[in-house]
């Protein structure tokens, strides 16, 4: 079994939204619509201040809310690595996965499914990254299995400290964010 | 200081989250609705009240039935996928409790529909005999009727729970995250059933029963209201979030005046005096209790949506 999983290293983010821009393009992602963003968080107080930027997208959690809730099963894992996914002709556009997830990663699809990162499944069953680490210009993105000890994520996962975003949400998130 | 920055606007879901719009809560009030008139015309066929032929059991149902299936239309004209909605009869899924009522409302228009045939009102009996010869094959057979009101009140009770549950599955939002909101839907349910069968019933003393199950449902309601917001307030961060935004948020104004004011407190009172015989009953109170229902609906999905986890880690 594969569990796919991503690592962002937030000290080589610079926020350039080429992940962005590559997500949309490669997924003709709609107009005014976003698989993935960037987020900078700022905390502290002057002049000790923190700054992490960090590229978000659907966490394609362990332990799902969005598929738990989804009346259809239209919603569901992935047999390969666990990706959350959703069967665009069997969802009936509920809403209830885009309320369901802490994260706020879901969208409506102007023609009228939920619609979220699919971690390019599409590229990776073809042995390519997803689109947003095959374009960052800083690495900062790790694309690959949990499961497998060898992997690059697996060595970075143990060997860097990183944090998941809500982890009280108790939803199992596989990106971690490098610190 | 504490910042977040975000490049994301998402239709429906930047700046708060704002999928459901006024078709849910109006689902939510019309099936709670139905659901109290289930249980209370279900427990005046178990009581064999059939025998009075004024009896509102025989009228709710039949109201019962319009008023769901607009709620039904109400949730239709939510979906974005509209011509999937079959879909949801493809499968069943057991954490979904969308899935669940989905099911349940499959059950509930036959326990509906078998209510009406036990006596149709005589407007529609006359006109079409064949329906009287329906009814009349009910005719006597109280255990036959005993269980079908048994049926109504436990399909009714499950479609009264249901509609919180649906909500306190999604964890994400913190004010919906609170077990008990299947009981606040369930009373207020049960009082606006209450109120609404008192409007429409014929039997005075029937009227006065419902009068006074509707000030021991309204009562209840306070105390579960009370309940939800203490456990909401003995949470975790996002929780005592979420209860601020009823108590003293942007929702407060509303949900004190609306809710609690006009939708229980005046019209237990006005109640109080009628079924005390110190002032007449008039459909004011039941209409108060009714609009309160509504506007709890509304309160609760809207600020629900606007609840949320902190989107930090510092």
């Amino acid at each position: 079994m594969s569990r796919f999983g991503m690592a962002i290293d937030t000290v080589r983010c610079v926020g350039c939204m080429d992940c962005v821009v590559a997500c949309k393009t490669e997924n003709k992602v709609p107009e005014g619509f976003n698989r993935d963003w960037i987020t900078e968080e700022a905390f502290g107080n002057f002049p000790n201040i923190q700054l992490e930027i960090r590229t978000e997208r659907c966490n394609h959690c362990e332990e799902a809310p969005c598929v738990d809730c989804c009346p259809t099963g239209a919603s569901h894992y992935h047999d390969t690595g666990g990706v959350v996914l959703v069967n665009h002709n069997e969802c009936i556009g509920c809403k209830a996965c885009v309320a369901s997830c802490p994260y706020d990663a879901r969208f409506i699809h102007p023609d009228g499914y939920a619609d979220k990162c699919t971690f390019c499944i599409h590229r990776v069953e073809k042995g390519e990254d997803p689109a947003c680490v095959s374009v960052c210009p800083t690495h900062c993105m790790t694309f690959g299995d949990l499961d497998d000890p060898n992997s690059k994520i697996s060595k970075l996962v143990k060997s860097r400290k990183w944090h998941v975003l809500k982890p009280e949400a108790g939803t199992k998130p596989h990106i971690y964010y490098l610190t | 200081m504490h910042e977040l920055t975000t490049t994301r606007h998402n239709h429906l879901i930047d700046p708060v989250l704002h999928v459901w719009g006024w078709e849910i809560p109006v689902y939510l009030f019309l099936g709670g609705m139905v659901a109290g008139m289930m249980i209370i015309s279900g427990y005046f066929l178990f009581k064999g009240k059939t025998k009075n032929t004024d009896c509102s059991c025989f009228l709710a149902p039949l109201i019962s039935i319009v008023l769901l299936s607009l709620g039904m239309f109400a949730l239709f004209l939510d979906l974005e996928h509209k011509l999937y909605v079959w879909r949801l009869y493809t499968t069943f899924e057991i954490t979904s409790p969308m899935s669940w009522g989905a099911w349940i409302l499959l059950l509930v228009y036959p326990a509906l529909i078998a209510n009406i045939i036990i006596r149709f009102p005589d407007k529609l009996s006359d006109r079409f005999p064949k329906l009287k010869e329906l009814s009349n094959k009910f005719a006597g057979k109280y255990f036959l009727i005993k269980n079908i009101g048994i049926i109504n009140m436990m399909l009714g009770a499950m479609l009264g729970m249901y509609t919180g549950v649906l909500l306190s599955t999604l964890a994400a939002r913190p004010l919906w995250n609170t077990s008990i909101l299947w009981l606040l839907f369930l009373t207020s349910g049960l009082s606006g059933a209450a109120a609404f069968i008192h409007m429409i019933a014929k039997d005075v003393e029937e009227r006065e029963l419902l009068a006074k199950a509707d000030n021991g449902f309204l009562t209840i309601e306070i105390f579960v209201i009370a309940l939800m917001l203490i456990g909401l307030l003995t949470s975790t961060e996002v929780h005592k979030d979420a209860a601020t935004l009823l108590i003293s948020g942007s929702f407060a104004p509303i949900f004190w005046v609306f809710v609690v004011g006009l939708g229980i407190i005046i019209p237990l009172f006005i109640q109080l005096l009628a079924v005390n015989h110190k002032i007449k009953h008039t459909p004011l109170a039941p209409v108060f209790v009714i609009l309160g229902g509504l506007i709890l609906r509304f309160v609760i999905v809207q600020a629900g949506q606007v609840s949320h986890y902190i989107n930090a880690h510092f």
